[in-house]
């Protein structure tokens, strides 16, 4: 009843082939873009901005940077963390060597070379696949923070090794609230989960998925193993990349290398799989899901008026964490997104059986 | 009887061997412009191979393949696929996370140029394309019979529906040449009059020539205009349906030598 496609005629290609060709979609992609760039800034305080809904976004660009390269083109890859902390530490060296600099045009550029260091570490992807190409992105990990740490040249030689954010302006606008940094990360988060949608959906996108799902048919109709999967390491590694900078500059404002290390990368990995491989939907989802439930969790006994002390809270928080993702992995191993899908498949014939 | 005198691809001498065992021995046979060719033989014969070294999946040790009149060097299946080479696989190889749409359009894949920037903002040339290669699928959707299934996932398809995308999505790229590997295996009668039905289709309505590998012989015998029979790597005959059914060697390889 609530989500039939019934009565709605398309007439075109271009009709059909719009990203939400079904008027609830449309619908409700119009509620939540409302809600995000209306409602939430002018509701929430500081506190939920800055903690919750500024690294939400981020973390979701950086999930669904990784999810281009595992969950489109079948990538395994554990190296999300090195090539965050390459973007964050690009954008710094940029933003210091030409302060006059637009903030955007530092992102966009931080992305690229994180997309080109991602290239380089996705070529063994030519030779390996599945857990031993998630070993030599492991090597990519390792190796990327070492070098950030390692070179001093990297933070201008900062003795204590870290990177602080420059203040930014756009346009002569500084960008130093918490409503500020909110919104101009939802407009960059915006723009570029727009931009991989429409990816995915062309035929760059479907050379990823014919990879994933079979290579040797895909290589036989005419896809270049070597462009196919380094194109989409270069988009992951720039999604990704970009996700670092606004890490370091708009969420952090200070940050080291370690910050992005390895438990980082398998941070944004749970958020893929509990989020739904292959799915747009899905990166954001999950990074809702992990980083939104340990803040649950640790203020929800206290909510029910239970007095625990802080370790029984974090001891607390990991179990039920786990056993979380377990359940929902349990549930549905295609990750959140799919419930959703079933969700709008149940919603088309209720309330009636079928 | 249909004639054809235009020699699309010729293999001769070609040899083809994992370590110590031959695959293919000797073998050299021509595909003419516009026919259907079936190759046939008893399981282990090496048709498959065969079908790999054509197009560039295997690189025989000896031997030289000439197509379109031009002697190829050793090259990588994408190669092939730029040439005009297709091919469907004995085992269902679609992709099982895309539609049936989707799936078809990756046979256009090489004709679609728009760079990564355009696609991704999904700006005017790159949606034109988009649209124009939907509409030359959605001819080939119609000319299969598969339009209500468009929008399926194909791991959700029966198998004989699965062969019919394979099908349509080696015919998207509009090869000159369709390497078919046991298009009607696993199917039932009428599937397989279907599946004969669209073969002879393409094959009238787009000129495409057809190499095909099949079991069912009565499916063989009508089909085709000319059948080369391998048996342990090598070639025992080739001619028209009726020489090959006559053929004492061919018997022999099928229903044993008589004592």
């Amino acid at each position: 009843m609530l989500y039939r496609e019934a009565g709605q005629f398309k007439t075109s290609y271009a009709a059909d082939q719009a990203i939400f060709p079904l008027a609830q979609d449309r619908i409700g992609m119009a509620i939540i873009l409302a809600v995000a760039f209306i409602a939430i800034p002018a509701v929430a305080n500081e506190y939920w901005l800055q903690t919750i809904m500024i690294p939400f976004l981020i973390l979701s660009l950086a999930a669904l940077g990784l999810n281009v390269l595992t969950g489109y083109a079948g990538q395994l890859s554990l190296g999300t963390g090195g090539f965050m902390a390459v973007g964050a530490f690009a954008a710094y060296k940029f933003a210091t060597a030409f302060p006059e600099m637009n903030i955007i045009v530092v992102f966009l550029i931080s992305g690229l070379i994180s997309a080109a260091v991602g290239i380089v570490f996705g070529v063994p992807s030519l030779r390996i696949k599945g857990f031993y190409l998630a070993v030599a992105t492991l090597a990519a990990q390792f190796f990327l923070l070492w070098l950030l740490v390692k070179y001093p040249w990297f933070y201008n030689y900062d003795p204590s090794g870290v990177i602080s954010a420059p203040p930014i302006d756009i346009f002569g606008f500084a960008i130093d609230t918490a409503v500020s940094k909110y919104m101009l990360t939802l407009i960059i988060v915006s723009v570029l989960a727009l931009a991989t949608k429409n990816l995915v959906r062309s035929h760059i996108g479907r050379g990823w998925m014919a990879i994933r799902d079979m290579d040797i048919a895909a290589e036989i109709i005419g896809f270049r193993p070597l462009t196919t999967k380094l194109s989409a390491f270069a988009v992951s590694s720039f999604l990704v990349g970009v996700a670092g900078a606004m890490y370091a500059f708009l969420y952090l404002g200070s940050v080291e290398a370690a910050a992005f290390d390895i438990t980082t990368s398998f941070n944004i990995l749970f958020m893929v799989i509990v989020g739904g491989l292959g799915s747009v939907l899905g990166s954001f989802i999950g990074a809702a899901f992990i980083l939104t439930l340990p803040i649950f969790l640790d203020n929800f006994p206290r909510m029910l008026g239970f007095e625990i002390s802080v370790e029984t809270v974090t001891h607390l928080q990991f179990m039920i964490f786990g056993a979380l993702i377990i359940f929902f992995l349990i549930v549905e191993p295609h990750g959140l997104a799919r419930l959703w899908t079933i969700t709008k498949e149940k919603l088309r014939a209720w309330p009636f059986p079928y | 009887m249909r004639e054809f005198n235009e020699t699309l691809l010729s293999v001769e001498n070609i040899s083809l061997s994992f370590g110590a065992v031959k695959a293919l021995t000797n073998i050299s046979f021509e595909i003419k412009k516009g026919e259907v060719l079936a190759i046939i033989g008893p399981n282990g014969a090496g048709k498959t191979s065969m079908l790999n070294v054509i197009n560039g999946f295997y690189h025989p040790q000896e031997g030289v393949i000439t197509f379109r009149g031009e002697k190829r060097r050793q090259m990588k299946p994408y190669d092939a696929a730029r040439q005009g080479i297709a091919r469907t696989f004995q085992n269902v190889a679609l992709f099982k996370g895309m539609s049936t749409l989707d799936n078809i359009m990756t046979g256009r894949n090489l004709k679609m140029k728009s760079n990564i920037l355009s696609a991704a903002f999904y700006l005017g040339p790159a949606k034109r394309e988009e649209i124009e290669h939907r509409a030359v699928v959605e001819e080939i959707i119609d000319f299969l019979e598969i339009q209500a299934i468009r929008k399926t996932p194909v791991g959700r398809l029966p198998y004989g529906l699965q062969k019919r995308v394979e099908l349509g999505r080696a015919l998207a790229a509009e090869p000159d040449l369709l390497l078919l590997d046991e298009p009607m295996a696993g199917m039932n009668l009428e599937e397989k009059q279907d599946m004969s039905r669209f073969i002879l289709d393409v094959n009238d309505q787009f000129g495409t020539t057809i190499a095909l590998i099949e079991h069912d012989m009565g499916v063989v015998m009508d089909i085709s205009d000319r059948v080369v029979v391998l048996d342990y790597g090598r070639k025992l005959a080739d001619g028209t349906p009726d020489e090959v059914k006559n053929n004492q060697e061919v018997i022999e390889a099928y229903l044993g030598v008589g004592h």
